[in-house]
Formats: C-alpha cells, structure tokens, sequence
C-alpha cells in the first residue's frame, strides 16, 4: 500500500479556544492508524508547538500535514511578520511573546526548540513582512 | 487508584468529569505549558495554577488523568466548556500547589 493521507486545517487568529484542534485531531487519527505511540507523542508536540506559534505571533493560517508510510511531514503555512532572526528564535528561552501570552502559560521561548526536539527534520522558511512557513517531519 | 476514588478521598471541588473509571499513574507540577506539553505523564494528576482553555488542550495531548487547579486559582468558561467537549476532568482546591500535590501523592502511590 502506497497511499498517503493528506489532511488541511485552518489555524484561526487570537482564537485559544480552538488551538491545539489541528494536533488533537492529528493525534486520534495517527492512533487509531496504528502508529507508533512515540511518534504520535511528537508530533503532537511539534504541531500543537507550531499551531501556538500561529495563533500568538502570525494571525493564523493553515496546515497541511501529509502521512506516508515513512512519515509523517507537517507544513504550517501563515502570513504574518516572518521571524527577524532564526538563530535568536530558535534559542530556548528567547521569546517575543507578549505579557498577556505568558500569563495564558506560554511565551518561555521553548516553542520553536520543543518543535525541533520533537521533529527528525524541521526547515523554516521565512520573509519579513510576507509570512513563515514551517515543514517538519517525523519517522514513522 | 481510580479517578472517581481519587475524587472522593481528595475532596477537592469537582469541576468537570473525565473518565472516571481511568486509573492515575503519578502527580505532576508545573504551569509553563510548553513544559507540561513535553513532560506530563498520561494518567497523571495534573497540579497548577493554570485554569485556562490552553491547559486542557495540554492534558487532552498528554493524556492527563486529571488538572488539579490549585491555589484558589480561577478556571475560565472557556477551560470548562472544552473540558466537558473533550471529557478531561478539573478539579479545584483552596490548597497551595505543593500540599495538593503531597495529597494527591499520598492518596495515590
């Protein structure tokens, strides 16, 4: 069997109430697929990580995660600010989240290093005023 | 020890219902959810002071047992209507972080 599942989610602006759907939603389908339980764990890690990320920083945008025999890869797509320094972001504990973020629990800057921990391949591709686009996969 | 039982001996405030019949496998403390995201234990007895939406997304992806909102902390609409959708069970108490979780600990190891 060769075939590959490909599902889309919406990531909606400043909406907490919503985020963490898209990776709740990943997670019982990978389940119930049967695959393993440490695969699942991260990459409900990475997404829910990545969807946060979405809704503090980028005004939202989607998702679209591809499951194939090897892997599953997860591309999250938003038009926000882009990110001005890559290294600086990816350093634990740097952060740019504000007050009212850290109050909800977030904004400790282990975002963007959870989503590379828990993914065997992660790239960002990102542009000043235009948007970022994350693609992470993990092994099957 | 089952989570109804849990429940019943803690006598901390039932917010809303989870699976009541689940059993619980250790305490946890912590409120930095990108954290707990990464180190809470499935079965866990969840202590924090985070009572918001975001928490339960957590515990729903960790597989938390139960969220102890400790401290008197306050556990928003949003927090209770998404736990009675995804059935993760809050509760609440008085008590600071660290006896509710030294109680919880006894009453569960």
């Amino acid at each position: 069997m060769s075939d590959t599942i490909k599902l889309h989610y919406n990531v909606s602006p400043d909406d907490f109430t919503r985020a963490g759907e898209a990776s709740g939603d990943v997670k019982s389908k990978l389940k119930k697929m049967g695959v393993s339980p440490e695969a699942v764990r991260k990459v409900a890690i990475a997404m829910y990580e990545g969807e946060i990320n979405m809704v503090i920083h980028a005004e939202g945008g989607y998702i679209d995660v591809i499951i194939s025999e090897e892997d599953i890869t997860m591309i999250l797509v938003d038009m926000g600010p882009g990110i001005a320094d890559i290294e600086q972001a990816m350093q634990a504990g740097w952060s740019t989240a504000p007050d009212n973020i850290r109050s909800l629990g977030f904004g400790a800057g282990m975002g963007l290093p959870n989503m590379k921990k828990y993914s065997d391949y992660m790239d960002i591709d990102t542009k000043i005023g235009v948007g970022t686009t994350v693609t992470m996969k993990v092994n099957m | 020890m089952k989570l109804n039982e849990f429940i019943e001996k803690s006598g901390f405030e039932l917010v809303t219902e989870g699976d009541m019949e689940g059993e619980l496998s250790e305490v946890f403390c912590c409120d930095l959810l990108s954290f707990a995201m990464t180190k809470n234990p499935a079965g866990s007895v969840w202590v924090t002071v985070m009572g918001n939406v975001n928490t339960v997304a957590v515990a729903v992806l960790t597989e938390g047992g139960c969220i102890v909102v400790a401290e008197g902390a306050e556990v928003d609409e949003n927090a209770i209507g998404k736990a009675r959708m995804q059935g993760v069970c809050i509760l609440k108490t008085d008590k600071s972080v660290f006896k509710a979780a030294l109680e919880a600990h006894y009453l569960i190891s």
